[in-house]
């Protein structure tokens, strides 16, 4: 296996490790906002889309990778946004109505 | 740009992702967490942008960038702006547009390079392809079922775990052949197309209770499908990022299942709910039942009040109403609580996203633990729209089979009123104990119509006791 391989596969392993403990710590009260928060962080398969979008090496990879980048897109402007509503929403005490 | 100055931006958008994670942990930080988050994606795509195989391509490889940033904008801010009560359908289907993504860059790379893969690349490609060609169709068919655009109910037929373990088990093993011979480029169609498949027939059997566990799991696989990329492009913020997004999936639906005391395996091949007609149900008993002006008396003699919402709250849309209710009963000097099962609603933390977007203060949301052990010292327990998470069977009943199941011990409050619509069992099939219990009154009807009426009544009430 050539040093790539292992490298990143030691980066898989202690980014899951420290995934896992950083979410247990989240409370249940904003687990959906951390479900729309990392639907937004997972479309950082734009990075890959760009690339590939952008190279337009055959019609097929332009067509595809323009499509995942429109897909990532998507999740990245309304995953951030819903996010930031659900959280504004989150207040202590009673704020008097209008 | 050089290659190093992108490893740097792509090691400060890590950090700010698992910043953006650490910072959702509590409410106070949980903003800043987003902001972090916003800054990591914009270092992520700047940086990709500035890459120099871009940059060569000058002005025409931006192109169709430009056009997909517009066209994914202009579908994404409206996907923001949905009621919260679509939060788990709008979820399912950012679930599916996030595994599209992973699956298609896949497909592309695996034509790019064809048919020179080396057999560590095809492994990836082939989890990435599985994993997200599967959750695509997996999340539209969970967003066609919370919709309501397909039946919600689990839909079961003979042979169904072997026809959906053979799909899956033949999905893998054209992977695995792919990985031993990366040059057989015709077995690479069929891969995608068993994954699609797999990812509808996966679903069908997933009834409405079962999807906080789903979408979770399914919140998971696009998560480890951006990560199987990482592996494919040698890039580590994808690993990263894709790892962080895995294990999230992995924490909610592991929560999930324990609030329910039941096996991953149980859920997805379980079937739940489908054939249990317990003999019980056919008994005669009587439950005794109210009008809006005796409970909002009672309502209005207790000292403290735990409202126990579920979903039928959300389906009624009743979340403002019970704003109104909670606002009524505080003037009058009534301490309210509510009392959140893990599992309430359709996605994990459905109830409290809810109760806050009507303006409820999140310090008066109460986990599992913490309202049990308040239960016991309360006047009276309000359930609205919930139904399983409160049936005491679960404590007491041996045969029944949502026993073990941890649930809201209502049952302990001095007085019991259950909001309902008709004494029909929930969503498990399964009959609920509370109804004929001795202290508890059943309030039958609408649970924002009813809810409305209690507030009537308290109001109209005057505000000395």
């Amino acid at each position: 296996m050539d040093s790539d391989i292992l490298q990143n596969l030691y980066v898989f392993l202690l980014a899951t490790f420290l995934g896992l403990e950083v979410i247990r710590r989240v409370s249940p009260l904003l687990h959906t906002p951390l479900m729309s928060l990392t639907n937004a962080i997972s479309a950082i398969a734009v990075v890959g889309s760009l690339v590939i979008a952008g190279e337009q090496k055959t019609t097929l990879s332009t067509l595809l990778g323009a499509v995942a980048v429109t897909a990532s897109m998507i999740n990245i402007v309304g995953g951030y946004l819903i996010t930031y509503r659900m959280l504004r929403m989150f207040k202590k005490r009673e704020s008097k109505k209008p | 740009m050089s290659d190093q100055v992108i490893h740097i931006i792509y090691m400060g958008s890590a950090a700010c992702f698992i910043l953006a994670l650490k910072w959702l942990s509590a409410v106070p930080t949980a903003r800043r967490g987003v902001i972090v988050g916003i800054a990591g994606m914009l270092l992520a795509v700047g940086g990709t942008l500035l890459k120099p195989e871009l940059l060569h391509g000058g002005f025409a490889s931006y192109r169709w960038i430009a056009v997909a940033f517009v066209i994914g904008s202009v579908i994404g801010v409206p996907m923001a702006m949905m009621p919260m009560t679509a939060v788990p359908q709008r979820t399912a289907l950012s679930h599916a547009f996030g595994a599209l993504a992973a699956a298609l860059v896949g497909t592309a790379e695996f034509y790019l390079q064809a048919p020179h893969v080396s057999h560590f690349t095809m492994g990836a490609l082939g989890l990435e392809v599985l994993l997200g060609f599967l959750t695509f169709t997996a999340s539209l068919m969970a967003f066609g079922k919370l919709q309501e655009i397909l039946p919600t109910r689990p839909i079961t037929y003979r042979g169904q775990n072997f026809v959906n373990l053979s799909l899956l088990g033949a999905a893998i093993l054209s992977a695995v052949w792919l990985v031993v011979d990366p040059a057989q480029a015709r077995l690479f169609p069929v891969l995608s197309a068993l994954a699609l498949m797999f990812g509808v027939l996966f679903i069908i059997p997933i009834g409405g209770a079962d999807m906080p566990t789903v979408i979770s799991l399914l919140n998971s696989y696009a998560g480890l499908s951006a990560a199987a990329m990482g592996f494919v492009l040698n890039n580590k913020l994808l690993i990263i990022a894709g790892a962080l997004d895995g294990s999230s999936g992995l924490i909610l639906s592991i929560i999930m299942c324990k609030a329910m005391n039941r096996s991953f395996a149980n859920v997805l091949f379980g079937a739940f709910g489908q054939v249990q007609v317990s003999a019980a149900a056919q008994e005669q008993k009587t439950a005794r039942s109210a009008g809006p002006e005796d409970a909002a008396a009672l309502l209005e003699d207790a000292n403290s009040v735990m409202i126990v919402p579920g979903y039928g709250m959300a389906v009624a849309q009743a979340q403002h109403a019970v704003h109104d209710l909670f606002d009524a009963l505080i003037k009058k000097g009534v301490d309210v609580k509510f009392a959140i099962h893990p599992v309430a609603g359709r996605m994990p933390g459905h109830m409290n996203v809810l109760l806050a977007e009507a303006n409820i203060p999140y310090d008066k949301l109460l986990e599992l633990d913490d309202a049990n052990a308040e239960l016991p010292q309360t006047d009276v327990a309000l359930v609205i729209g919930a139904n399983d998470v409160t049936n005491p069977a679960a404590r007491t009943d041996k045969t029944s089979p949502i026993y073990g199941m941890p649930i809201l011990d209502v049952d302990k409050a001095r007085t019991v009123m259950v909001i309902k619509r008709s004494l029909n069992p929930g969503f498990a099939g399964i009959d609920n104990q509370l109804y004929y219990l001795d202290k508890t009154l059943m309030l039958f009807g609408d649970a924002k119509a009813f809810t409305t009426q209690l507030v009537k009544q308290l109001n109209e009430s005057g505000s000395g006791r």
